[in-house]
C-alpha cells in the first residue's frame, strides 16, 4: 500500500514555471490474497460514490468464430448472480439512487456504479456477487435474451447508421486475419448466434476471476471502512488461473490499399488510416497532437482548407485512437454535395506532405496542448461514470501499472516540439502503408478516390 | 491521453440522458425481493444558495461559486431564441448564434477562434427554443485575457456576408444529409405532427431549405440588436471565483451596454392530438423502425412537474422502467426503449421511443401501447419507492461540474423557480403520492390520442402494422417530411 501525504485533496494541482498544471489524484491502493487490486480514492464535495471494476479482457481475447463474445458477456453479467435475482442490480440500484453502464473494447471491459454514499455496499456486494456468483443463476435463456439485445445493439449502431459499416470494414483491413483487432468488438452476426452457454461458463472461468480485476472506489468514503466491505464481499472470491497472454501478430501494412464500399448515404465518405504506435509508446502522443493540428479549431490545416476555405468538405476529423497493442490514426472527410473523394484526398495529401516538410509552429501546437488543459481539469470534476476520476485512475493503473499517472501522461503532451511532429508524420503517415476506404451512395462509385467506372 | 470513450456501452448513451427517473419492472414477476444489504438514510445535500448580483447597468448576475477545479463558466443568456423566429425565417435564431462566432470585436472568424484556442478555453454561442446565449469556459488563470473576446462576441458581432454564405451551404448540407438520418427523420415528422408548420415547436429549429436561403446579413443584425440587450439578459457565473472580482469584472466588460427590452410573445400550445393515426415513413432496407409515440405534454412550470416525472421514471425514464424492460429485456426487440417529457415555457411534447429491428415492428408497437395503457392503472409500492429514489437521490450529481450548475442555473431563471429549488427538490420528489403517479397517467398519458411514427422498411412492416388496426395509416417519403434534398453549388 501506499498513501500520498496529499490524500486530503480531491486533486492536486499546481502550475510549472512554464505555466502548466502539475496534476495528481490522490490514492492509496491495496491487493488482496485472491489478486484483486483495488484502488481508493477520497473526494468528499458531493455525498456520492463511484465503484469503477476493469477486467482485463475485451475482444481481442475472443476466439475464431466468437467475435462478439466479450461484449456479450458484459450484457451478461447485468442478468442478476447468486444473490441477485434477474432484473434486480438494475432495480436495487435505482432504488438507492444509482446508476450503472459498463462497456468493451479490444483490451478491457469495465463498468461502474455510482450512487449515494450511503448505499456504497450496495453497489461493491452487487460487483463482487457477480464476480464471484455468476454462474449460479446463469442460464441459456439469458443468454439467448442479450444476445437479441446485442444483435440490435449492432443494427443500430452499425447496419442502421450511415457509414456505420465503414470502421468493421477499415479493422479487418488493417489488421492481419489472426491479430486481436481485425474483428470488430461488437462481433459479426453468425458469432453472435453461435454463441453459447457453455461458451460463458468457460469466459467466466478464464478471465472473470479476481487475479484479472481492478476496482476503484472513489467519493465520499472513508477509506478504512470501505477497505473492510471490500474485504468482506470480494475477500471470499477464490483467485483463478493465470490469464493466459493475447498472441498477436504483428500488424504492418506492406502497400497502399484502396476499397470502395456503398452505403446508402447522400455525400461520399473518404477515410485515410494508418497503423500507428499503441498507447504510451513513443509516437503516441505525438499523433494525437497531429490530430489536433490538422483537424481541431477553424485554424487547423484541413479543416482551414478543406471546410473553411474551400468549402468542398462538410466535415473533417483526425484521430488517434490508442490501445495496447497497437494505434490506428484516421483521417475522416465528408465531401460536399458535387465534390468527388479524389478532390478531397488530394488535398489531405498536400497537406501531410506539407507537414513532412515543414514542422508546424509554435503556436499551432500551444492552441491543441492549452485546449488539453483545460479538458483535464474538467474532467476532474466528475467523479464517476465514464471518463470520471474512478475511471481514469482505473484506466492508468490498467495501461500503466500507475494509477495517478495523469502528470506522467500530460507531461508527454507538454514535451513534444514542432520537429517531432514532423518526425512523426514521416515515420508513420506513409504513402505506401495505409488503407483508404471510400464511402459513397448507392451506385456513383465514380465518386470514389480514385474514380471507378460509373453506375454497376 | 484523456482518449475518448472507445468501447460499446451497454446502455445507449442517449437514452435516458436528461430524463430524470426511474424504474420498475415487472412487478408480476419478483416483486418481493429485497436487497440483502440495508441502508442507512442518505446523507443530507446541502447546496449553496445562488447569489443575485447586479450590474451597474441593471444585467442581472446570478452566481454559485466552486471552488473544486481552477475553471471558470460564463454564460450570457437572452430570452427569446428561436420561438421568435419570424414567418419564413425558421432556423433564423440558430444562424444568428452561429454567425456570433464568426467574428466579432475586429477580429475576423479565423483570428477569433485562434485567440480562444491558444487560451485553451471555449467560447460558444447558442440558440435554444425560448433562449440564446453565449458561453464561456476558460482556466481560471485565463479568465482576463479571455474576457474581452468573450465581451466582443456577444456585444460586436461583425456577421461577414461571406461568413453567412458558407454557413448556409453548411446548412443546406446538413438538410441533405438528414435524409439518410432515421432519428432526424422522425423527430422532424413528430413535431409537425404533434405542433402543425406554423407553431415554433412544430418546426425544425435549423430552418428549411426556403428559410436558409432567404437570410440576410440585416436579419442577423436585426436578430441579435432585438434579443442581445441588457434587460433581456441575464449574466450565469460558476466556477472558481466570488461575488467581488465576478462584479468588477463584468462591470469593465458589460456596465455599459444599453438597450431596449424586446418584446416576447408567448407560445400558447395548439389543440391537443386527437384520435390515433400512424405516419409510416419508407425507409428501403431499414434494418431497424424508429418508432416515436406521444402527443403535447405539459409546460415546464405545471404544478404536476414532479408528479410527472416520477410518472414517467416508471413507465420510461431509467433503464428498469417498464418500457424498456419489456422491449429491451424480456423481448429483446431493441437496443433500448423509453419515454420522456420536454418541458419548456409552453407544453412540449411527451414522447415514447425506440429503434426496433424490422421484422419485429408491430409486435414493438404492441407492447408500446400495452405499457402506455397499463401505466393509466395503479403503480405498485415498490415501483413508485424505487422511482422517486431514483430522482432525488439521484440529485447530487447535477452539481458535479460547473457546466451542469450553469443549466440548473439557467433552468431557474428561465422558469423563474425560486432560490430554495435546488435545496427542496428532492423533498419534493419524495413526497410524490401513488394518487399523483396516477393522476398524471391518466392526464397526460392518453394512448387513444396520440401520433404514431415509424420510420422503416414499408414492404416488410406494413401489413404487420395495418393489421394491429391501431388507426389511420399515412404512408410518406423521406421527401414527403424533409422536402426534396437540396441542389446546391459546391464550393467557392
Amino acid at each position: 500500500m501506499k498513501t500520498s501525504l496529499l490524500l486530503l485533496f480531491t486533486i492536486v494541482l499546481f502550475f510549472t514555471a512554464a505555466g502548466f498544471a502539475q496534476l495528481s489524484i490522490p490514492y492509496q491502493d491495496y491487493t488482496l490474497d485472491n489478486g484483486l487490486r483495488v484502488i481508493l480514492h477520497e473526494d468528499h464535495t458531493l455525498p456520492s460514490v463511484s465503484v469503477n471494476t476493469w477486467y482485463h479482457v475485451g475482444s481481442g481475447s475472443e476466439k475464431p468464430g466468437r467475435t462478439g463474445f466479450a461484449h456479450l458477456f458484459e450484457h451478461l453479467m447485468f442478468e442478476g448472480s447468486g444473490n441477485v435475482p434477474e432484473g434486480k442490480f438494475d432495480e436495487w440500484l435505482e432504488a438507492a439512487g444509482g446508476n450503472n453502464n459498463g462497456s468493451t473494447n479490444g483490451d478491457r471491459t469495465n463498468y461502474w456504479e455510482d450512487a449515494p454514499s450511503n448505499a456504497l455496499e450496495l453497489a461493491i456486494f452487487l460487483e463482487a456477487d457477480r464476480m464471484g456468483h455468476l454462474l449460479e443463476t446463469m442460464s441459456p435463456s439469458k443468454v439467448d435474451g442479450q444476445r437479441d439485445v446485442v444483435k440490435n445493439e449492432r443494427r443500430q449502431s452499425y447496419e442502421n447508421r450511415p457509414y456505420g459499416m465503414s470502421e468493421i470494414l477499415l479493422q479487418e483491413n488493417l489488421f492481419p486475419p489472426r491479430h486481436p483487432y481485425h474483428w470488430p468488438t461488437i462481433g459479426s452476426m453468425e458469432d453472435l448466434s453461435a454463441a453459447s452457454y457453455d461458451d460463458v461458463v468457460a469466459f467466466f472461468r478464464t478471465y472473470y476471476a479476481p487475479n484479472n480485476a481492478s476496482v476503484v472506489i472513489a467519493g465520499d468514503i472513508d477509506p478504512v471502512q470501505t477497505m473492510e466491505l471490500v474485504k468482506k464481499w470480494f475477500g471470499p472470491i477464490p483467485a483463478g488461473e493465470p490469464v493466459p497472454p493475447i498472441e498477436a501478430p504483428p500488424a504492418f501494412l506492406a502497400s497502399e490499399k484502396r476499397l470502395t464500399m456503398e452505403d446508402k448515404v447522400q455525400l461520399p465518405r473518404l477515410y485515410m488510416c494508418w497503423l500507428t504506435p499503441p498507447a504510451y509508446m513513443p509516437g503516441d502522443a505525438e499523433m494525437d497532437i497531429l490530430g489536433g493540428v490538422l483537424t481541431s479549431g477553424k485554424n487547423s490545416r484541413l479543416y482551414k482548407r478543406l471546410v473553411y476555405d474551400m468549402q468542398i468538405a462538410q466535415d473533417v476529423g483526425a484521430y488517434q485512437s490508442s490501445e495496447a497493442l497497437g494505434s490506428t490514426f484516421s483521417i475522416i472527410v465528408t465531401a460536399k454535395s458535387g465534390h468527388t473523394l479524389g478532390e478531397i484526398e488530394k488535398v489531405v495529401q498536400e497537406e501531410i506532405d506539407r507537414l513532412k516538410r515543414t514542422p508546424p509552429d509554435s503556436r499551432e501546437l500551444a492552441r491543441i496542448v492549452n485546449g488539453y488543459e483545460s479538458g483535464v481539469l474538467s474532467r476532474l470534476q466528475r467523479i464517476g461514470g465514464f471518463g470520471g476520476k474512478a475511471d481514469l485512475l482505473n484506466a492508468y493503473y490498467t495501461k500503466t501499472g500507475n494509477p495517478d499517472y495523469l502528470n506522467e501522461d500530460f507531461s508527454r503532451y507538454t514535451a513534444i516540439s514542432p520537429n517531432d511532429i514532423t518526425a512523426a508524420t514521416r515515420t508513420f503517415l506513409k504513402d505506401d502503408g495505409r488503407v483508404i476506404l471510400s464511402v459513397v451512395p448507392e451506385g456513383r462509385r465514380e465518386l470514389a478516390s480514385p474514380p471507378e467506372g460509373g453506375s454497376k | 491521453m484523456i482518449h475518448r470513450m472507445n468501447g460499446l456501452s451497454r446502455i445507449p448513451v442517449f437514452l435516458f440522458v436528461c430524463i430524470l427517473a426511474a424504474t420498475m419492472g415487472p412487478v408480476r414477476a419478483f416483486a418481493q425481493d429485497e436487497s440483502p444489504i440495508k441502508l442507512g438514510p442518505p446523507a443530507p445535500l446541502k447546496l449553496p444558495t445562488p447569489e443575485h448580483l447586479k450590474l451597474r447597468n441593471g444585467v442581472d448576475v446570478v452566481l454559485m461559486e466552486n471552488h473544486k477545479v481552477p475553471l471558470v463558466q460564463i454564460e450570457i443568456m437572452v430570452r427569446g431564441g428561436s420561438s421568435l423566429d419570424p414567418a419564413g425565417k425558421t432556423g433564423l435564431a440558430g444562424m444568428t448564434a452561429d454567425m456570433m462566432e464568426e467574428g466579432a470585436g475586429g477580429r475576423n472568424s479565423l483570428e477569433f477562434a485562434d485567440a480562444i484556442d491558444f487560451l485553451g478555453g471555449s467560447i460558444s454561442s447558442y440558440a435554444g427554443m425560448h433562449s440564446a446565449g453565449v458561453n464561456l469556459f476558460v482556466p481560471l488563470s485565463k479568465l482576463d485575457s479571455a474576457m474581452g473576446l468573450f465581451a466582443d462576441m456577444v456585444l460586436r458581432p461583425m456577421f461577414p456576408p461571406a461568413e453567412l454564405d458558407r454557413l448556409k451551404n453548411e446548412r443546406l448540407t446538413t438538410l441533405i444529409q438528414w435524409h439518410d438520418e432515421p432519428r432526424a427523420i422522425a423527430s422532424v415528422l413528430f413535431n409537425k405532427t404533434l405542433y402543425g408548420e406554423g407553431h415554433p415547436y412544430g418546426v425544425a429549429t435549423m430552418g428549411d431549405e426556403k428559410s436558409i436561403r432567404s437570410f440576410t446579413v440585416g436579419d442577423l443584425r436585426a436578430f441579435h440588436a432585438k434579443t442581445f440587450t441588457p434587460s433581456n439578459a441575464t449574466i450565469i457565473v460558476v466556477g472558481d471565483v466570488n461575488a467581488d472580482a465576478v462584479t468588477g469584472l463584468l462591470d469593465r466588460y458589460f456596465g455599459d451596454w444599453r438597450g431596449e427590452r424586446p418584446e416576447i410573445p408567448e407560445v400558447n400550445p395548439p389543440p391537443q392530438v386527437s384520435g390515433r393515426d400512424i405516419y409510416l415513413v419508407d425507409k428501403p432496407g431499414a434494418a431497424q423502425s424508429e418508432i416515436r409515440i406521444g402527443r403535447i405534454g405539459v409546460e415546464r412550470t405545471t404544478p404536476d412537474y414532479y408528479s410527472t416525472i416520477v410518472m414517467n421514471t416508471i413507465l420510461g425514464g431509467s433503464f428498469a422502467s417498464r418500457l424498456n424492460q419489456n422491449l429491451r429485456e424480456r423481448n429483446g426487440y431493441t437496443y433500448g426503449a423509453g419515454s420522456r417529457f420536454l418541458y419548456r415555457l409552453s407544453a412540449g411534447p411527451f414522447l415514447a421511443s425506440a429503434a426496433v429491428q424490422t421484422d419485429v415492428t408491430d409486435k414493438a408497437l404492441t407492447e408500446f401501447f400495452n405499457e402506455l395503457n397499463a401505466i393509466g392503472r395503479p403503480v405498485s409500492d415498490e415501483e413508485l419507492s424505487r422511482a422517486r429514489n431514483y430522482v432525488a437521490l439521484d440529485y447530487p450529481n447535477s452539481f458535479e461540474t460547473i457546466s451542469r450548475i450553469a443549466g440548473e442555473l439557467a433552468e431557474l431563471i428561465m422558469y423563474g423557480l425560486p432560490d430554495d429549488y435546488f435545496n427542496t427538490y428532492v423533498g419534493n420528489v419524495l413526497a410524490v403520492s401513488k394518487e399523483q403517479v396516477l393522476a398524471a397517467a391518466n392526464r397526460y398519458i392518453d394512448p387513444s390520442n396520440v401520433a404514431v411514427i415509424v420510420v422503416g422498411d414499408r414492404a416488410k412492416i406494413e401489413a404487420g402494422i395495418t393489421a394491429l388496426g391501431l388507426g389511420t395509416i399515412h404512408n410518406l417519403s423521406i421527401d414527403d417530411v424533409l422536402g426534396p434534398a437540396p441542389v446546391i453549388d459546391g464550393g467557392k
